[in-house]
């Protein structure tokens, strides 16, 4: 066990005008905790040479100008930074908020509720109550604009993605597989069950801050009927609210 | 007055491109932009302008054009057959497009990406701070048939009637790799057979990226398949499950769980975007060090490309047409003289 855990944190090139510093081979939560504690270190930092920072799941993301740092250079800095404290062991960044989300589970809006629910050995009842029941932290934003990855679920939510995809879930789209649930800014394919609709707009290009969400934020979701959330849609972010961690 | 450039007529992937945004891939925003990077240097070199100038990218075909104004135009990219008031136009140079003359750029006769550059650049309005389309991401979209595209004022201080020789990106050839976090998830015999195999282009790709394809590696890493998410950057090489290479282009998702076993050095995307199915490519592992010095080389080069511009000059004897030319600099739309003498 030693000799794996001495390997992380690992520092690696990514493309030729990047790092990227990896906290575990696979997602958890102290490795989530690190990645976002390191990119805030990051930023605070403020090298000169670096461009932009972003998280994964488990890494913190930097862009640099080669010219202005060579590689040997910003790796050095990095495994400075690394060392000065157990970043699995960091608070979160502060600034982050907490959005209380509106959703309809199940019905024909989220038709796959029940067998998500089946899947993980609950009644649809009980998945409600459980994906209501406390706040999930957004691990990481990508692959779509403003796409969050929340987490980490309960156990019984470890199931896996569906063998074949669903063609199209609209906007708003609340699924669940493998502990995490996705919300899905734009309409998608997926093999993530849909089990709820929020009418949450996460990506807005025409404002001075197009991403509603940042990693390290965390959701709460209520359960509300679909006339409710019918008269949410004027809302640009859905009836959500935020207020900020303490 | 406001210059326009009107849109007759357009293939299906005609967007307005530039450089891109980058900044956002903490919101899970690619850094977009065009396709062919190198092209959008060789139009700015052409016409004298700045590198970031928004120019119409089109995918597989171009479509019919007329301005407002007299303007200057450039064409690189992918070859393609284009004509002012039906005199063919020299592809990789520099033009005149009178006000009120018809622009007609065909399908592509090697490559895939052609560009359209105006003097001043397309003055779209800005998104995030760029005016590039990205299509995965919903920012703009095609260009549609009836759309009059503002043109910025053009200082013109390098004229028209230039050409350049491109650096040649349409017949594949060696792709340059760094290893990168994940490199390490594959075999010392699976790199090796990386490196010595030949890939062919699929007929998979787009903005996103290019699927090859090779009889000969079998590149399937042992725990590929439980890779966790991790950041793409565009030339990433993406393993997918049936054990074929996917580069990533400049409008990749920002991350992503197929294990990548490298990142083709970003002068080197402009081989992989223009390559047409069947291509051939092979890759080659470069140190970092290595890399850090070609990209630099390169992005000099770029910079000196308007040193190396030559006039066009025309053959007296292919000229069926002679009186219709303005000699100085380049295709008009023929009636000038008439106009200018009346």
């Amino acid at each position: 066990m030693m000799a794996i855990a001495s390997e992380w944190p690992r520092i690696s090139a990514l493309g030729t005008d990047g790092f990227l510093v990896t906290f575990a081979d696979r997602l958890s939560e102290p490795a989530n905790r690190a990645a976002l504690a390191f990119r805030h270190a990051l930023d605070r930092e403020g090298w000169s040479a670096v461009e932009e920072t972003s998280t994964s799941l488990v890494s913190a993301y930097l862009r640099f100008d080669p010219r202005g740092s060579s590689h040997a250079e910003i790796r050095e800095n990095l495994a400075h930074l690394l060392s000065r404290k157990n970043w699995l062991d960091a608070p979160l960044p502060q600034g982050r908020k907490l959005w209380r989300v509106p959703a309809v589970f199940g019905t024909e809006l989220a038709p796959q509720l029940e067998e998500a629910a089946q899947a993980a050995g609950l009644t649809p009842e009980e998945a409600i109550a459980s994906l209501t029941r406390s706040p999930v932290r957004v691990q990481t934003i990508g692959f779509a604009p403003g796409q969050p990855y929340l987490g980490e679920l309960p156990l019984a939510w470890d199931i896996p993605r569906q063998s074949k995809l669903t063609s199209q879930v609209p906007a708003g789209a609340l699924a669940v597989a493998i502990r995490q649930l996705v919300l899905f800014p734009v309409p998608a394919p997926t093999g993530w069950r849909h089990v709820a609709q929020t009418c949450f707009q996460l990506f807005h290009p025409d404002t001075d801050e197009p991403f509603v969400l940042r990693p390290g934020d965390e959701l709460q979701f209520e359960a509300v009927g679909a006339e409710t959330l019918e008269r949410m849609k004027a809302d640009p972010i859905g009836g959500a609210r935020a207020e900020t961690l303490r | 007055m406001t210059r326009t450039l009107t849109v007759k007529r357009a293939g299906p992937g005609v967007t307005v491109q530039d450089l891109g945004r980058p900044g956002h891939l903490a919101g899970g925003l690619s850094r977009g932009g065009a396709a062919d990077r190198l092209a959008l240097a060789e139009g700015a070199a052409l016409l004298g302008q700045d590198a970031g100038t928004a120019a119409l990218e089109m995918a597989g075909a171009g479509g019919e054009f007329e301005a407002s104004e007299d303007m200057r135009i450039a064409l690189t990219g992918a070859a393609m057959q284009a004509s002012l008031d039906g005199t063919p136009l020299v592809w990789n140079a520099s033009h005149p497009l009178p006000r009120g003359g018809r622009l007609k750029i065909g399908g592509c006769e090697a490559g895939c990406y052609g560009y359209l550059h105006v003097g001043g650049g397309i003055e779209s309005s800005l998104q995030l701070g760029a005016r590039s389309a990205h299509l995965g991401a919903g920012i703009g979209g095609p260009v549609q048939p009836g759309a009059c595209l503002p043109i910025g004022q053009d200082p013109g201080t390098r004229g028209t009637g230039m050409r350049l020789d491109p650096a040649p990106r349409f017949e594949g050839g060696s792709l340059r790799v760094v290893a990168g976090p994940q490199t390490g998830l594959f075999s010392r015999a699976q790199t090796a057979a990386f490196e010595a195999a030949v890939f062919r282009r699929d007929t998979r790709g787009n903005r996103m990226g290019v699927r090859l394809v090779s009889d000969a590696a079998a590149l399937k890493p042992g725990d590929g398949l439980k890779v966790v998410s991790e950041v793409i950057v565009p030339g990433d090489i993406q393993i997918t499950g049936d054990g074929s290479p996917f580069v990533l282009l400049s409008e990749c998702q920002t991350i992503g769980g197929y294990p990548r076993i490298g990142s083709v050095l970003p002068c080197d995307l402009p081989l992989v975007a223009q390559a047409s199915p069947g291509t051939a490519f092979r890759f080659q592992f470069v140190t970092i060090e290595e890399a850090v010095q070609i990209e630099h080389l390169e992005q000099e080069r770029r910079l000196e490309l308007g040193r190396s511009l030559r006039p066009l000059l025309r053959d007296p004897r292919t000229m069926f047409d002679l009186l219709s030319y303005q000699l100085i600099s380049g295709a008009t739309s023929g009636d000038d003289l008439e106009r200018k003498y009346q």
